[in-house]
């Protein structure tokens, strides 16, 4: 029993369908940490990109340096390095938003990529042009350069959604209980790991295609020339 | 302790992480080719089969994937050791990603040259082993070299499948001496060296891919 649900252990398909209320809980976890670890990654990555464009080498260079370290190493490592280095440091996270944060940090890597790309796929002649019609700085970026950048950008966005979704699991290290960590422990009271492991499989792959299907509509569904954002 | 006795424990945790990624590299690679030309094949069953395969292991996580093959398949009667069970499932993962590559390059020759082969009485296997792949396989150099160092990173979550690979070494380090930062930075700089190297060794295959190549890159892009 978990969370007041009790398992039928009497066949396969009683078994898969009374564990099923135990993952949705975990399921929700998993959505949880998907969608905090995504909105810090789109914003960090966006201060990396932007960071990454300063006029001064030491800044440029740093975060370079630093966007390039993170991308080549494992994220487990890294969620490892905070949930053990920052209680040292004084900063005590619950596990969920460690996991959270080491998720953000990872993918911001990837995004400041995407935005460094969207942003420079803007034609020279438009900044010049942007800077002979008198446009401040955030003129510029608000009307000429975002406005454009989001229809090249939201398909690399969308797959890294999708790629964070699948590495969720990988938070149930640290005691986060996401449906992975739910269906171990199903398993270890039950002796039975594969219907639990096969059921978090199962609930992934449509997830998955969902949500793939869906960033394929929204990039269909986008102006190719743009969207203003005034 | 101090770092520099680390070093001992970690170096040996590295070679084993080296050991699995070169290996799941060198099947995956294997798996991709034949994948991703089975996708293209117009037989239905072969394409399907290939189809299937990578719809799994792409829609599905690394971990559960690992965790299935290493706590579920022995409850149906078939096991195998923890290091065969990484090497394996870490290969069907890229195997399942590059087959995508392998599919996407070999779709990006052109049409006409198809056209020109079949007039020339070239065969199917000709094509393909002659006209399609000496272009293709260029194309995919620089996301082969990208999957590397995804399979690199995702070669740490063999430790939760209790292989001594360079995150478990750290772990068990950590676990004796509470010496989290150092433990935990050298780790991370391990992989990141490792990284480097990787890069470094597709490039020199890229460099002579390119070399021998019968077009530039710009004559058909």
């Amino acid at each position: 029993m978990m969370y007041g649900y009790e398992w039928d252990t009497s066949s396969a398909l009683a078994f898969a369908l009374s564990i099923l209320p135990i993952l949705g809980i975990g399921l929700l976890v998993t959505l949880q940490a998907a969608a905090v670890g995504y909105a810090i990654a789109l914003v960090l990555g966006l201060v990396l990109a932007l960071l990454r464009r300063s006029r001064y080498k030491a800044i440029s260079w740093t975060v370079a340096c630093f966007t390039e370290f993170v991308r080549d190493t494992p994220l487990l490592v890294q969620l490892f390095f905070l949930y053990y280095v920052l209680p040292d440091f004084g900063i005590v996270l619950p596990a969920f938003m460690t996991g959270a944060l080491a998720l953000g940090l990872q993918y911001s890597a990837y995004t400041s990529e995407v935005y460094r790309g969207g942003i420079n796929a803007i034609q020279r002649g438009q900044w010049e042009a942007a800077t002979a019609l008198n446009l401040t700085r955030l003129q510029t970026y608000r009307d000429i350069v975002v406005p454009q950048m989001i229809p090249r950008i939201v398909p690399a966005l969308g797959n890294y959604l999708v790629s964070m979704l699948k590495e969720t699991p990988v938070l149930s290290v640290v005691t986060v209980l996401d449906m992975l960590a739910l269906a171990n422990m199903i398993g270890e009271r039950t002796f039975d790991y594969l219907v639990p492991l096969s059921m978090v499989g199962l609930i992934f792959l449509p997830m998955v295609l969902i949500c793939s299907a869906l960033i394929h509509l929204v990039e269909r569904a986008l102006p190719k020339s743009g969207i203003p954002l005034r | 302790m101090t770092w520099t006795q680390y070093l001992a424990p970690l170096m040996k945790g590295a070679q084993i992480t080296v050991m699995i990624s070169l290996t799941s590299i060198a099947f995956g690679t294997v798996l991709a080719f034949l994948a991703g030309i089975a996708r293209t094949s117009s037989n239905p069953i072969i394409s399907g089969i290939a189809f299937v395969y990578v719809l799994l292991f792409r829609g599905t996580p690394l971990l559960v994937q690992l965790f299935w093959f290493y706590y579920a398949l022995p409850l149906i009667g078939v096991s195998f050791d923890p290091i065969t069970t990484g090497i394996m499932v870490l290969s069907l993962l890229t195997g399942a990603f590059g087959a995508e590559v392998v599919r996407g390059a070999l779709m990006a020759v052109p049409q006409a040259q198809h056209e020109a082969a079949r007039a020339l009485n070239f065969s199917k296997f000709h094509t393909l082993w002659h006209i399609s792949m000496p272009q293709a396989i260029i194309e995919m150099m620089p996301a082969f070299g990208n999957l590397a160092v995804q399979n690199l990173k995702d070669t740490a979550l063999v430790s939760l499948i209790s292989i001594a690979d360079l995150t478990f070494q750290a772990q068990s380090l950590r676990n004796i001496t509470l010496d989290s930062a150092t433990i935990y930075t050298m780790t991370l700089a391990g992989y990141f060296i490792i990284a480097l190297g990787l890069m470094l060794i597709i490039r020199f295959i890229e460099a002579k891919l390119r070399r021998g190549a019968a077009f530039p890159r710009s004559a058909h892009s």
